[in-house]
């Protein structure tokens, strides 16, 4: 399982890049794992406003529905259309498999998120 | 020559029989065949048009044109396609699949009853009235409780109903709480009620024994919190055996317990909620009082509260006046009506139909006997099935795949070999509490003989054992029903929800 490095992660498995006042947003391969095939993906309005650790959408799988976690706040400026077509992609390639773009509102609340080592760690430790 | 495997080597309750094709009914029309034909016209004929002007609908689109006899066969060929509790046991956890008694039948079948309109007048509807007040005044014996409504329609309706009573009663006082707890191994209908009505979701962990941890729920009760829901037996089939304490807490700390009654099997005859402390709990009569249930419903979920709930009682309460029943409309703090009418009446009948043919001892025995069957089925199986939890169980017992998982073979896959065997499956992978999605979870019911418990005894054996041998003949299964194993993968991506002409 990778860990990109370049990465931040929540305890709610989301991953989040963070490039100047922007961040992509989208769920760990441990999270796609435990989930099993996705069938179906729910993802927010351009415009919309996402709080952090607040669901800004869903996944769902053959076996559940779960809520997917802003790992910050901001708005969305972008959305991958692509997934609601396919959400397989999620399954093939996690973390090249984007959900939404946000502008960041406060960069602050990024330091409360994992780093790929320790989120390596809580994915072991939750095991 | 391929060597053919033989799949049904092992497999004691059933063998293969013919089952005719049919295809849909819409498949079967072909224009202008009819199932009847009328006398000619011997009064005036209407022009319909003149009558309904543009509201007449000439075109019906597609129904479909096929005989009397064709129709008789396609339902009659379908319902051979059906497994049902009257072909064997029906095994899910949870789901109380209990023998749904004939006499039941009977009763509601009687004419007073079956053709009451809920518009007769209180004065000739008396019997129907009574009907409702001794199952009222029956449940709250079993129960325990104070008063009661027999307006929901299901069990979900039921806890949304309790809850919307606990919101009035906290809205009445102007305490403004936010939150409800709700275990882990809480049925998904529990959360779900929590925030139709408002409130805020917070989870609670079990311990290691599968009951509620105290020291947890002491730590997250605060005066934010309207109530706790708890099934008791909760899903695991587990007794709460701190109940006094859990209740204690929660009123000593202003909240209240909802008990969801799904597993009330255990308990009738037994121990009362009323007296370990619920404040609202629902009732259903589909499981615990058999009423039919799944495809054969409707369902029925009462609501029992205790005193200083009863205020906001969905309108109308049946009351005395003087020497006749009647309803009571005038009820200002109530929460209004949730059902149309008095909720399904037929339902009310048939549960009371099973009470008062029980009786007393007959409903204790009922609940002995289906802790007896539950247990017997945990006794023989323990050895090849894990057993996660080992806290005494009551109606129903819970494995786990644990063991078979090694060889790939999962809850879901156990369940379809089960098929084979001539069995519904049991509830899969629920309760969430059990490691790995992994749970297998039985209910056999009081109902079940003995001989068919030791039938599927042998079906869970020998699959356990296949587990080992040649996993494939699980992995693959079924093989002998109508259907082979399905894509669950594509249905879901890509479901087909209805039928569409060839155009």
């Amino acid at each position: 399982m990778a860990f990109p490095a370049d990465f931040k992660y929540t305890k709610e498995h989301e991953w989040v890049k963070i490039d100047g006042d922007s961040a992509t947003i989208g769920i760990t391969d441990h999270a796609q794992e435990s989930l099993g095939d996705i069938v179906f993906v729910e993802l927010p309005k351009i415009g919309a406003e996402v709080s952090a650790h607040k669901s800004f959408g869903t996944v769902e799988s053959v076996k559940a529905v779960s809520d997917v976690y802003a790992p910050i706040s901001g708005t969305v400026t972008a959305v991958n259309d692509e997934l609601t077509n396919a959400p397989e992609k999620i399954n093939s390639d996690a973390h090249g498999s984007w959900m939404i773009k946000i502008k960041v509102k406060d960069a602050g609340e990024a330091s409360s998120l994992m780093s790929a080592a320790d989120y390596e760690k809580y994915v072991a430790e939750e095991k | 020559m391929s060597e053919k495997k033989n799949f049904n080597a092992n497999i004691k309750k059933v063998s293969k029989h013919i089952s005719q094709n049919e295809g849909l009914i819409f498949e079967r029309s072909s224009k202008g065949k009819a199932g009847y034909r009328l006398a000619p016209l011997d009064v005036p004929e209407v022009d319909a048009a003149k009558l309904l002007g543009g509201s007449l609908r000439e075109d019906l689109g597609n129904m479909p044109e096929v005989s009397e006899f064709e129709i008789i066969r396609h339902f009659t060929r379908l319902s051979t396609w059906n497994y049902a509790i009257d072909l064997g046991m029906y095994p899910l956890g949870s789901c109380t699949m209990k023998y749904n008694a004939r006499v039941n039948e009977v009763v509601v079948r009687m004419d007073g009853l079956a053709n009451a309109h809920p518009y007769l007048p209180e004065k000739v509807a008396q019997g129907a009235l009574r009907v409702m007040k001794d199952l009222s005044d029956g449940l709250l014996d079993i129960t325990g409780m104070d008063a009661i409504t027999l307006q929901p329609a299901a069990g979900a309706h039921g806890e949304m109903t309790g809850m919307m009573l606990v919101r009035a009663y906290f809205d009445d006082k102007k305490e403004n709480r936010r939150k409800v707890l709700i275990p882990d191994s809480a049925h998904g209908t529990n959360p779900a009620t929590a925030a139709m009505c408002g409130y805020e979701v917070e989870n609670l962990k079990s311990n290691a024994k599968g009951m509620v941890d105290i020291a947890a729920l002491d730590a997250q009760m605060n005066d934010n919190v309207a109530a706790l829901m708890l099934t008791n037996p909760n899903t695991l089939g587990v007794f709460e055996e701190e109940i006094h304490k859990i209740a204690d807490l929660m009123h000593a700390k202003g909240g209240m317990l909802y008990m969801d009654g799904a597993n009330m099997n255990a308990l009738v005859g037994k121990a009362r909620p009323g007296d370990f402390g619920v404040d609202v709990m629902h009732l259903n009569l589909h499981k615990t009082f058999s009423t039919p249930h799944g495809g054969g419903g409707p369902g029925s979920g009462p609501v029992a509260i205790k005193k200083h709930l009863e205020p906001f009682l969905p309108s109308p309460v049946i009351v005395k006046k003087g020497d006749a029943l009647a309803f009571d409309y005038e009820r200002p703090k109530s929460i209004g009506r949730v059902k149309a009418y008095y909720g399904n009446f037929g339902m009310h009948v048939r549960a009371l139909a099973y009470i008062m043919a029980n009786g007393p001892d007959g409903l204790r025995q009922t609940t002995e006997d289906a802790v007896m069957n539950a247990n017997y089925i945990r006794k023989k199986l323990e050895d090849v099935y894990e057993l996660p939890f080992k806290s005494p169980s009551m109606h129903e017992v819970i494995l786990s795949h644990r063991l078979q998982a090694v060889n790939g073979v999962k809850t879901g896959d156990i369940a379809k070999r089960l098929i084979d065997y001539g069995f519904h499956p049991y509830t899969t992978a629920f309760p969430l509490t059990v490691a790995d999605h992994g749970a297998i979870m039985i209910e056999p019911t009081e109902s079940e003989p003995k001989e068919e418990l030791d039938l599927f005894i042998d079906a869970m054996r020998n699959i356990a054992r296949e587990a080992q041998e040649d996993p494939d003949i699980i992995l693959n299964a079924p093989h002998n029903a109508r259907v082979e194993r399905m894509d669950e993968v594509t249905a879901n991506r890509k479901p087909v929800l209805r039928w569409k002409p060839n155009p």
